[in-house]
């Protein structure tokens, strides 16, 4: 059994395993790519970014040393543009847009965005002002990337705009979810706090439905925006969920943003279950915590994997060792009730079904059995079905049905974004389109504003 | 947000930048897209009688790979009807009244020409007129541009010629092909001229095709020599700019150009005397658009410096401008290498070694790893290892405590004049 690679870990002083992988380009660094850019006209890039943010221009900002130029440029496209930075799947989007794919090679196009809102936060600067009041409230339901983006242009455009946030901290999952070596906490408490400086008012440790009534917040505002993401990961339906060791991936993630490092998983083995985004945090962070082994089971094949392929190759890079075509069957405890071993089975893929995707189906007597200490979920994420109930808007399992131009849901009042309105099959949810959304939304419930004061007028 | 308006002998602009006459100011069609992505300003294409161009007409320098160090062109004059430029010029001041639009002109050195050109052009409304003495190809072939540019006697008396009717103010272009141009700057003031603008460009070869052997543009076979501008003559204009500023015989505003690209050269300019620049390459390489980080870099820069207004900084640096024999000879700085930062390419040892003054040691420290080592004493401060350095930070330049008070060459002169003279006389 092999072994995780030892280079970038340290198992003496677990800790620093936390600290973002990635150390920024330094000055240099940024001018010299910066100069690179070919500062395109109507160039691809633009395009690519869900958020349209205008990339020649911040990049020519840092070349011209206008670096607060440059950050204001970012933000203004992207409320969420430091974290971005940071965890969008660039050569997806941006980098691999870029022209000089098919010359040298692309600019670094998320590097420089980070280095140009490093500076802003390194340097404590405000880059927005409230707009003059305008009379409308908002209630938004939910204070992660896409609550947070809506309440920065409507905070801009003069609304009165009050974010429920049932953490103690705003920022979602950019706050809780996404591991600290790819994205250190701070980065997204200094957008909390460009949002905050638009006037919003953020209640933390505030849960719609338990600290305030739905019917209060129905009440009280003039309009609601629902972005409260998705909830925790859904159960395996399996034997043995139960056992002290089996986690929620998104929990155990948190764990580590929230709390001292434990040594408890030094010299352990864990595997991981499910391959998105949230799989290979839960196993990067695993290794992070000194386990010996870490394995990710899948029961389809890499094709069908949904994690990005960069964070495949940090994964396998981190030693993170991959089974595919491997369903479990139940998780064994010992007598103490803790995990002992966890029971698959192979799996082979069917012809593809009508949703295009190849159905795994178990292959007879192929059951094997895994030696393990602990066992992560992270095979998605649930609904909070009961609040979109309560609320009375029409949802398909838990999905916020919504106006695709608008973003209005059943009830006229309430506008959804987000992670709330992801759709099945649609691969992996991205911050920066739950960031888009946010904006959308804010500019549709202004044109209905505006639209309605034309009218009257 | 800072005040980034301009009054440039009277004539008034949004912001300190406006494009220099030249092809991004030849139509009202791209003016007007220019005024949109916010210039302040622009000087027309120049005016005159129309000419003929050839084709292929722009070449440029790259520089190790970076594309347009410096830009060339064969390129004359507006080639466009005079009646079509004054109806543009016209429309496009109704559409952006507070934009500042300023007719370049260029005729005969005749003065019944300038009359009539300046009337014609006044008369439809512009903000001032700039005359075109600085064109080096083409036109000075006729006796105009640089032709007349270069003779101070006809410089001042075109000036002349030109303030008798204009009643918008009148800034006079030089051309930088002359060996000091406060000559003929001194000479457009005494012909009247309300400001200078300075530099057009330099006479120039971009290059020679070395598999065909011709000239770089060249037409038909045949080349002639161009214009020179773009990044490459910044520190040229630049100090032509500065002559002038510290120049008491020169007491009209200054327009800045030459290779202008960004915010921080503005800043520049300004500092050295310029109350508004000029921008043509650097527009002609990416685009209108370019303006906005130089308004926001701009307005940034005062900011962070708690300067209220862009005309609070022109000429700061003006006093500090001076001639060589006004310079300390006792002020001593030598370099220092820090060897944590230092990557040890060695190229400041063979820079000092080979062609400087031998002072940068290639040594061994205590624990084997290679250092380098600057002996102070041998050192002349002339800079050119950290010049050559490719690391930031890695050598400084640090400035050693005087042991003798300051003393310039022209002080010690007039120290040897007095003991020469004391000498004459116990001689007597
Ligand atoms: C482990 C993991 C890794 C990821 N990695 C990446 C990545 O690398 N790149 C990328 O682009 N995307 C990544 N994602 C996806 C990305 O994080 C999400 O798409 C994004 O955060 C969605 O934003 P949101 O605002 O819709 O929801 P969330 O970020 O989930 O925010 C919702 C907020 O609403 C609050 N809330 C919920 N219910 C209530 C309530 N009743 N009352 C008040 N507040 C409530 C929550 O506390 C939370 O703060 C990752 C996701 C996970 C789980
Ligand atoms: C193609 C080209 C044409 C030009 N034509 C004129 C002209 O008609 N009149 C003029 O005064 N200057 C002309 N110039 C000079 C510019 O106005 C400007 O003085 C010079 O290019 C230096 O500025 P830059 O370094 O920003 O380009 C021309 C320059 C170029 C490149
Ligand atoms: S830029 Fe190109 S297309 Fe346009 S006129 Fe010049 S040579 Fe022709």
């Amino acid at each position: 059994m092999s072994t995780v690679k030892q280079s970038r870990i340290s198992y003496d002083h677990i800790a620093t395993n936390f600290q973002e992988v990635h150390p920024g380009l330094s000055n240099r660094e940024a001018i010299e790519e910066a100069n690179r850019c070919l500062y395109c006209y109507d160039a691809p890039c633009i395009t690519a970014c869900p958020t349209g943010i205008d990339i020649p221009t911040f990049i020519k900002k840092i070349a011209s040393g206008n670096v607060k130029g440059s950050a204001t440029t970012i933000m203004t496209a992207n409320p969420i543009g430091a974290s971005c930075s940071r965890v969008c799947p660039t050569e997806e989007l941006c980098e691999g847009a870029c022209v000089l794919n098919h010359s040298t090679k692309p600019i670094m196009i998320g590097n420089l965005q980070r280095y140009a809102t490093d500076w802003a936060m390194k340097n404590d600067q405000i880059l927005f002002k409230a707009g003059k009041k305008n009379g409308t409230s908002v209630a938004i339901i939910g204070g992660g990337p896409a609550g947070l983006s809506a309440a920065r242009e409507l905070g801009i455009l003069g609304y009165d705009v009050t974010i429920f946030e049932a953490a103690e901290h705003a920022g979602g999952l950019n706050t809780y979810g996404i591991v600290s070596f790819r994205l250190p906490k701070e980065v997204s408490f200094w957008e909390v706090k460009q949002v905050e400086s638009v006037d919003v008012t953020i209640k933390t440790n505030t849960k719609v439905g338990v600290d305030i009534s739905v019917r209060e917040i129905l009440d009280n505002y003039d309009i609601v925006i629902l972005a409260i993401g998705m909830s925790s990961v859904p159960n395996l339906g399996i034997e043995g969920e139960d056992l002290q060791g089996v986690y929620d991936a998104i929990e155990f993630v948190k764990q580590t943003k929230t709390h001292p490092i434990t040594d408890e998983f030094l010299g352990k083995k864990i595997v991981v279950i499910g391959a998105g985004n949230t799989a290979i945090d839960g196993a990067t962070c695993s290794v992070r915590l000194g386990a010996e082994n870490v394995k990710i089971l899948y029961r389809r094949s890499l094709e069908e994997m949904t994690a990005y392929d960069f964070e495949y190759e940090f994964a396998k890079q981190d030693g993170v060792e991959f089974r595919w075509l491997t369903a479990p069957l139940r998780i064994i405890g010992d007598d103490h009730g803790n995990v002992r071993a966890i029971e698959c089975i192979k799996m082979e893929l069917t012809e593809a079904g009508e949703d295009g995707r190849r159905k795994p189906i178990p292959v007879k007597g192929s059951e094997f059995v895994l030696e393990v200490d602990a066992v992560i979920k992270a095979i998605g994420q649930s609904r909070y079905v009961s609040l979109i109930d309560e609320m009375n808007l029409e949802h398909d399992g838990g999905v916020v049905k919504i106006n695709e131009n608008t973003y209005q849901t059943s009830n006229k009042k309430v506008f959804a974004c987000g992670d709330v309105i992801f759709g099945k099959g649609q691969g992996e949810a991205m911050v920066v389109s739950a960031a888009q959304q946010g904006k959308k939304t804010a500019y549709a419930i202004h044109q209905m504003f505006t639209k309605t004061a034309n009218e009257t007028a | 947000m800072a005040d980034l308006r301009i009054n440039l002998a009277g004539i008034q602009s949004p912001n300190p930048f406006w494009l220099a006459s030249a092809p991004p100011t030849n139509s009202g069609y791209q003016v007007q897209r220019a005024f949109e992505a916010g210039w302040g300003g622009a000087v027309w294409k120049t005016l005159g009688e129309p000419i003929l161009n050839v084709s292929s007409r722009f070449a440029a320098v790259s520089f190790n790979g970076q594309r347009v160090a410096g830009f060339n062109n064969i390129e004359l004059i507006t080639d466009r009807p005079l009646e079509v430029n004054l109806k543009e010029i016209a429309e496009t001041k109704k559409k952006f009244p507070n934009h500042t639009i300023i007719a370049s002109l260029m005729v005969e050195p005749k003065q019944e020409k300038w009359h009539e050109i300046v009337k014609k052009v006044e008369a439809i409304g512009v903000d001032g007129l700039e005359l075109n003495f600085g064109c080096p190809h083409g036109m000075a072939e006729r006796g105009m541009g640089s032709a007349s540019g270069q003779v101070p006697e006809l410089v001042e008396k075109q000036t002349y010629w030109v303030k008798e009717v204009a009643k918008t103010p009148v800034i006079v272009k030089l051309t930088p092909n002359i060996t000091d141009i406060t000559v003929t700057a001194e000479a457009a003031t005494r012909g009247g001229a309300d400001a200078i603008s300075m530099i057009n460009t330099i006479n120039s070869l971009a290059g020679v095709d070395i598999d065909t052997w011709n000239t770089i543009p060249h037409v038909a076979g045949k080349g002639a020599h161009g214009g020179y501008c773009g990044p490459a003559v910044k520190p040229i204009a630049l100090n032509m700019v500065g002559e002038c500023a510290r120049n008491p015989h020169i007491n009209v505003p200054i327009s800045g150009i030459g290779g202008i690209s960004s915010w921080r050269d503005t800043v520049e300019f300004l500092l050295m005397g310029a109350t508004g620049v000029q921008v043509c390459t650097a527009a002609m390489h990416h685009g209108f658009r370019i303006v906005e980080d130089m308004i926001e870099g701009l307005n940034n820069y005062l900011d962070d410096k708690g300067i209220a207004s862009v005309m609070d900084i022109v000429g700061k640096s003006v006093p500090k401008y001076s001639d060589w024999g006004n310079l300390d000879l006792n002020y001593k700085i030598v370099a220092r290498i820090n060897n944590d930062i230092c990557i040890n390419c060695n190229k400041c040892h063979i820079a000092c070694e080979d062609t400087s003054h031998q002072c940068i040691d290639m040594l061994k420290a205590a624990n084997g790893e290679s250092i380098l080592q600057v002996r102070e004493e041998d050192c002349v401060g002339c800079n050119l290892c950290s010049i050559v350095c490719p690391v930031d930070g890695a050598i400084d330049m640090v400035e050693l405590p005087n042991e003798l008070p300051p003393m310039t060459w022209n002080e010690r002169q007039a120290a040897l004049g007095t003991m020469a003279c004391d000498a004459d006389i116990i001689k007597r």
